[in-house]
């Protein structure tokens, strides 16, 4: 398989490409969000775990 | 076993750090299989589409996912509000969130969708619209749960936002039926032969559930945040039992 043409899809790379990497966004930044917010409450118990 | 012992935070706070990882390696695992699917086994072209339908694993994903957890959060608030069960109301704060996240994606997907398809990124078409008013009653309800500082009144504040809204889900799903929309009608539907070839199918089918498992993780995450933050006076927080 040609990957320059896999990535150009037919014409419509961007329209593909910038949904998967909206849904990558928008997941990867909940879970960073998430982690730091754990960070965050985890200093009210006393169990760091 | 006395599931009614997890109603409780301090039981269901250790359980539900256990359950974490059992969603989320398993999330992981199937987003990898689902992209497989969706775009080295699935055809390039479906039907007369071009391979601009290759949008449509990610965005039926996130649409259905957008509506069950609104139905779920409606559910849980309800449920917290009915029976004045604090676990169940966190719960409801917990998934909004997520939904909502889902709900903004499933927009923004169908506007890559729209625009080389339709000639448009936005239409005030029937689904377009109900799906906006969807996120609309996501931010609602987090902005109301935030504006309100006693946690018991904002949980019960919240939930008669969540089941009066509720009733957009079924407006929703039926819109492409009631009203002639631009969006298309619906393309797989139970009990019926999907009209999708099976590569396909499977692909949008793994995305999907690798979008449960993914919800189910961050939710749990969330929760026991949630817990710790509202119960941080309670004995067992403080004596390190979380």
């Amino acid at each position: 398989m040609n990957w320059s043409e896999f990535f150009s899809m037919g014409g419509y790379g961007l329209y593909v490409w910038g949904s998967y990497f909206t849904a990558l966004v928008l997941m990867g930044g909940e879970v960073v969000l998430l982690m730091r917010r754990r960070k965050s409450c985890k200093r009210f118990s006393r169990n760091q775990k | 076993m006395n599931w009614y012992k997890y109603a409780s935070p301090p039981a269901f706070y250790p359980l539900a750090g256990k359950m974490i990882p059992w969603f989320a390696i398993p999330a992981a695992i199937l987003f990898v299989v689902a992209f497989y699917f969706g775009f080295f086994v699935a055809p390039s072209r479906a039907g007369d589409q071009n391979q601009v339908y290759h949008i449509i694993f990610i965005h039926v994903a996130a649409a259905w996912m957008g509506m069950f957890l609104y139905v779920l959060m409606a559910i849980y608030a309800g449920i917290g509000w009915a029976f004045n069960a604090r676990l169940a109301s966190m719960m409801a704060t917990s998934l909004s969130i997520t939904g909502a996240m889902f709900t903004f994606l499933s927009l923004v997907t169908g506007s890559f969708w729209g625009k080389p398809t339709w000639g448009t990124w936005w239409a005030w078409d029937a689904r377009i619209t109900s799906t906006l008013i969807l996120l609309f009653l996501y931010i609602g309800f987090i902005s109301l749960q935030s504006a309100i500082d006693d946690p018991r009144r904002a949980d019960r504040a919240g939930a008669v936002l969540a089941l009066v809204g509720v009733i957009n889900v079924p407006i929703i799903y039926f819109s492409v039926q009631w009203w002639n929309t631009l969006h298309q009608g619906a393309t797989i539907r139970l009990l019926e032969k999907p009209k999708m070839t099976s590569p396909m199918l499977l692909a949008m089918l793994v995305m999907l559930a690798a979008c449960w498992l993914y919800s189910i993780a961050v939710v749990l995450i969330r929760l026991r945040c949630i817990i710790l933050e509202r119960e941080q006076n309670a004995a067992w927080v403080a004596e390190g039992a979380a």
